[in-house]
């Protein structure tokens, strides 16, 4: 018998107690699990695709209200400015509105694809098919392998939000190219097709642009050159709000506000509440098992080690529920990775620097909820501990 | 016969709050290796705290307490635990077994302590067992043995690891009388056969029997009856 046998067996000498208290330090581990993981893919997606030289202008309102196109033009005559491009968000989907949604956007094809040479890479051949075809759509190669999409192919694609005049849904789409991202993380779950050949057809909200792509001179005149667009606009219909490209790409994948503030909370939370059950319920283990402290004690157990003993008991319980929730989490998010919600953010599984930081977590909490019961049991006299029960 | 333990001058006094109690006040006690003692006294008269002291779970104020050449009123706490866990094996009233071990594990608890492989401490357990004829339920949680069962595993626990000296607090002030003699009779057995020095604490005459003297303490005081 070892010292880990010993903590075995009181760990489990109430086997209910342990598989509740299990539980529900799981429970809070699988909500970290998922949430950390969930943040760190989209930071990583707002990331992947930012250049630091690049700005988006869209609506002061909200980024879902759209600019009128003549914007696109006196944002690319402001002093600092090299280069801008323009997107409609159409609300992209395939088939089946629940099921096969994606991101896609309406784009200037030459000024796009010279902005975005990196992000969306592409052969010389499909770059001049994209340019010359006005029905052309160039997609993401995870959207190709998913539906089985090939290069020459026709596509019917559709817009929650837009209708053609004609009365259809849909937009017959000829495919120029499938494009990779920059690394093989980053999400290729997206579709840039002709802004012309949507703004000819929809019926309703013609001319009209959703953001601008800016690029400016160096990064360090994008304050500057922010201030000038947003000046520029002020005071006109649609006032604009300037920005860098990643703090817009966060704000724009998280909608709801800001889920790192959300997250922490949830995640405090859970932790909160484990934290007075585990160590309530362990400070009242202990104090029935006071006299069998007092006799291992007796037999010549070192105080110190009986400390470690108790500790290490609290320990073991919040690991194990640990090792469970995060390995719950791993399969959950591996699984969402493959849905198609889920790709959009690119890889989400869970990184090692959260595995690492949930396993952390289990020690510290172990180390937490265990320090009064293990200090009582320190300090706990012999002739004390004999005299109770 | 030589001294294993002597007690010389030992003063003892609890506080408890702003009053004080003097328990012993200047106590002296030779107990020669190989002796069987019993101690008997009214409730209250410090015969618990008498045992406490002489193995080493609780401090004197003043005075000398040797043991086979150690001075141990010296040590401090890690140094008495190893102390105990070399030279003491306790018999409590109430058997103070683990409930989460079995038998043979609860009998394995001090082996914890030392060096032992776990081949030779396999052995001891087995050994330990068998002198007080319980081989047979080294599986069994305590739950499932009877009160006298339990005791014998606690007695195969104090000698394990065979200490020179048991110390026992009403070792069968819980049991009938058939199991009480069967307890006893053990305990002189490792008294006479294996030569272990015993100090045992009763109420009862008859337990008081088997020793071979018994020492009647009265208010911090002792009277001797040789027998
Ligand atoms: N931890 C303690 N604190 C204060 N007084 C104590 C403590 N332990 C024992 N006493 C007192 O010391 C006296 C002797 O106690 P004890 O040694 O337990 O006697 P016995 O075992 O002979 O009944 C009693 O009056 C008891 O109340
Ligand atoms: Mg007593």
């Amino acid at each position: 018998m070892t010292d880990f046998d010993l903590v075995w067996k009181n760990l489990f000498r109430k086997p209910l107690r342990t598989i509740l208290l299990t539980v529900s330090i799981f429970m809070a581990f699988l909500i970290f699990g998922i949430l950390t993981s969930l943040n760190v893919a989209l930071d990583r997606a707002s990331e992947s695709g930012s250049a630091s030289n690049r700005l988006v202008v869209s609506n002061k309102i909200n980024f879902t209200q759209s600019m009128p196109y003549a914007y696109v033009n006196r944002v690319a005559a402001i002093p600092g400015v090299t280069a801008v491009t323009y997107q409609n968000w159409f609300g992209a989907y395939y088939q089946d509105q629940r099921t096969s949604r994606f991101v896609g956007f309406a784009v200037d094809p030459e000024t796009y694809m010279a902005i975005f040479r990196d992000e969306a890479r592409l052969t010389d051949a499909e770059r001049q098919a994209f340019l010359s075809e006005r029905t052309g759509v160039i997609v993401g190669k995870s959207l190709a392998d998913r539906y089985g999409w090939r290069v020459g192919q026709t596509i019917p694609i559709s817009s929650n939000i837009y209708s053609q005049a004609n009365g259809r849904r849909s937009w017959d789409m000829k495919i120029s190219g499938i494009f990779t991202g920059a690394k093989p993380t980053d999400p290729t779950t997206a579709i840039y097709f002709h802004y012309d050949y949507m703004n000819e057809t929809i019926t309703f909200e013609r001319d009209q642009v959703g953001t601008i792509t800016v690029v400016t001179a160096s990064p360090d005149q994008n304050d500057q050159v922010a201030k000038a667009i947003d000046a520029n606009f002020a005071n006109s219909p649609a006032e604009t709000s300037t920005v860098d490209e990643k703090t817009f790409s966060r704000a724009f994948l998280k909608q709801a506000g800001d889920l790192n503030f959300i997250v922490t909370m949830v995640v405090s939370a859970a932790f909160a509440a484990i934290l007075m059950i585990v160590s309530t319920t362990l400070v009242s283990a202990m104090r029935e098992r006071t006299k069998e402290i007092g006799v291992m004690k007796t037999l010549g157990f070192s105080s110190p080690r009986v400390l470690r003993m108790v500790l290490g008991e609290a320990v073991l319980l919040s690991s194990l529920g640990a090792v469970l929730g995060l390995g719950t989490s791993a399969f959950i998010l591996t699984g969402l990775s493959k849905s198609p919600v889920g790709s959009s953010f690119g890889d989400l599984s869970m990184s090692p620097v959260v595995a690492l930081s949930g396993l952390a977590l289990a020690v510290s909490l172990g180390l937490v909820t265990g320090a009064i019961p293990a200090l009582s049991a320190l300090r706990m006299s012999i002739i004390e501990a004999l005299n109770r029960g | 016969m030589s001294a294993l333990i002597q007690l010389k001058n030992v003063k003892k006094t609890y506080k408890r709050g702003k009053e004080s109690i003097t328990i012993f006040d200047g106590l002296n006690l030779t107990i020669e290796q190989g002796d069987f003692v019993a101690i008997m006294g009214p409730s209250g008269s410090g015969k618990t705290t008498l045992l406490n002291l002489l193995g080493g779970t609780d401090r004197s104020d003043s005075g000398e307490i040797n043991f086979d050449g150690e001075r141990i009123d010296g040590y401090n706490e890690g140094q008495l635990a190893g102390w105990r866990a070399r030279s003491v094996g306790f018999i409590f009233q109430f058997y103070n077994l683990m409930p989460v071990l079995n038998a043979a594990q609860n009998v394995e608890l001090p082996l914890m302590l030392t060096k032992l492989s776990a081949g030779k401490r396999r052995a001891n357990v087995e050994t330990a067992l068998k002198i007080v004829g319980l081989w047979d339920r080294a599986k069994h949680r305590p739950k499932e043995l009877s009160g006298g069962q339990q005791q014998r595993v606690a007695i195969a626990r104090a000698i394990v690891s065979d200490p020179k000296f048991l110390l026992c607090d009403e070792p069968t002030g819980d049991l009938d009388r058939n199991t009480a003699n069967d307890i006893l009779g053990t305990l002189q057995q490792l008294n006479q056969e294996m030569g272990k020095t015993i100090v045992m604490v009763t109420h009862d005459p008859e337990a008081a029997r088997f020793a071979k003297r018994t020492l009647h303490l009265d208010k911090g005081v002792f009277a001797e009856v040789t027998q």
